[in-house]
């Protein structure tokens, strides 16, 4: 630092220091603002692509034949939350399964985000964490990555006969909790159950087409094919064939 | 010259090491290294920024006014870290999905703005360069001897999940050291980061100190800064 700076010399007047950090500042923005003007458009697609694998990771491909993305319906909360964004499926034109997002407060170490696909009988197709921040090495088995847990799902409802069902196995329900951490998936099953109840409650807004209500059953009898396709048994049998191994 | 980058080069990586003998950067090396996969991310997420901003403030060592230098340090060091934030999102999408959690932690790391301070504001930019270089892969060792400790004793596995992180290349790395074990769930969590810590840091100094003659008590060469 006592190296000689180049104003040393001359007397440097008192507004230089202010001037340079002004300029630095003038400068860093600007290089900012061309960064972000130049991939912002990049970013947003990228945004768009995860959002669209998550999605196509909880619906089987064979459900449907549109865009996703773009066959879209807001629902308002009347929980004061911001209103949820439902991707339809469709095959042929009626709506065959819904997919959308949903957070809870209920994490360990945050909210955690899922999206649920949902066919139109109610089954549970897929279900997937977006992003989480529970603990490495125990609460994280929610990661697709690391865990088959998030495919305990696929295959189940919810109906008036067993909500009890719904709960981690210390809670008296049937899913496994994870060694060391319960409150993680206690707090995914209890979403995935509230995301179950959002769409009995407003399954009329979110399939609502004119055509094809006969359709679904032959979507729903694809289901169990689409477990295959994420390489897992996707009835509840393999849950409770887990639970008996215990 | 050379001789200089031996010497910067084993100032980053043993003598002066970040973590182990400056103590600085404490809160990233603690927060992120539940494993060693993590730390190995951190490092050299960090190690990149550490060379950028070592240049930059080179670059402009004669120019800048010492009375506004450490706000000028902390323009350019949150500038870089925010453009290898977008830039890393727009085009190395994949990579970003698992270094993108560690990139804007860096802004924390005090120990960039001590380089930029200590080193680069009085040396040419490719000495900053390689002081950066030196400095971030030393940061790097720390960190992954950090995360490789807490995650064998916490959970018997070394380097889990690294093909996440650097590709399917690298699964080889992935070991499971004591099948079946049920892990130290205390080392995993943030506890568990200040014990490692205080463990690796007397192991150093032990080794430090047998290298050196007995009667000369060795001054550790930590500056007065605060550590954050």
């Amino acid at each position: 630092m006592d190296e000689p700076i180049e104003t040393a010399a001359t007397k440097p007047r008192p507004t230089r220091p202010g001037l340079l950090l002004g300029a630095f500042a003038l400068g860093c923005s600007a290089l900012l603002a061309l960064a972000h003007a130049h991939t912002r458009d990049l970013i947003a697609q990228r945004a768009l692509e995860d959002l669209q694998f998550t999605i196509s990771q909880t619906i089987p491909a064979e459900l449907y034949d549109n865009d996703l993305l773009a066959d879209t319906v807001e629902l308002a909360r009347d929980d004061g939350a911001p209103a949820l964004t439902a991707y339809r499926a469709r095959r042929d034109g009626s709506i065959t399964a819904v997919a959308y997002r949903w957070v809870t407060e209920a994490g360990y170490g945050g909210p955690i985000t899922l999206v649920v696909g949902i066919a139109r009988d109610g089954r549970v197709l897929g279900v997937r964490t977006v992003s989480h921040s529970e603990t490495p090495g125990l609460g994280d088995k929610i990661d697709i990555r690391k865990s088959d847990w998030m495919r305990s799902f696929n295959g189940r409802r919810l109906d008036a006969g067993n909500p009890h069902e719904w709960a981690v196995r210390k809670d008296g329900g049937s899913f496994d909790q994870f060694a060391g951490a319960t409150i993680t998936p206690r707090a995914v099953v209890a979403a995935v159950r509230e995301s179950l109840t959002f769409f009995a409650e407003n399954s009329a807004a979110l399939v609502a087409d004119a055509t094809g209500v006969d359709a679904p059953e032959d979507a729903a009898s694809d289901a169990p094919a689409a477990g295959a396709v994420n390489n897992a048994p996707p009835t509840p049998d393999s849950a409770e064939a887990r639970s008996d191994g215990e | 010259m050379a001789n200089d980058i031996g010497r910067i080069t084993r100032d980053g990586l043993w003598d002066n090491n970040i973590v182990f003998a400056q103590m600085l950067g404490l809160c990233p090396a603690l927060a992120v290294t539940s494993n060693a996969t993590n730390g190995l991310g951190m490092g050299l997420a960090t190690t990149v920024v550490l060379v950028l901003s070592g240049v930059l403030v080179s670059a402009f060592r004669r120019v800048i006014d010492r009375q506004v230098r450490i706000p000028i340090y902390v323009l350019l060091i949150s500038t870089i870290v925010t453009l290898v934030d977008i830039g890393m999102n727009a085009w190395l999408h994949e990579l970003h999905k698992v270094l993108g959690l560690f990139i804007p932690l860096i802004v924390v790391n005090c120990a960039v703005m001590g380089r930029a301070e200590a080193f680069a504001s009085k040396h040419s930019p490719l000495a900053a360069a390689s002081d950066g270089l030196a400095m971030g892969l030393g940061f790097t060792l720390a960190l992954v001897l950090l995360g490789g400790s807490r995650e064998v004793i916490g959970q018997g596995t070394l380097f889990a999940d690294a093909s996440l992180l650097l590709g399917q290349a690298f699964a080889f790395l992935e070991l499971e050291l004591i099948p079946g074990y049920r892990g130290v769930l205390l080392m995993i969590l943030p506890p568990g980061g200040f014990l490692a810590l205080g463990f690796l840091v007397a192991a150093r100094q032990r080794l430090t100190r047998a290298g050196q003659p007995r009667a000369a008590e060795p001054v550790p060469p930590i500056a007065t800064e605060t550590a954050k």
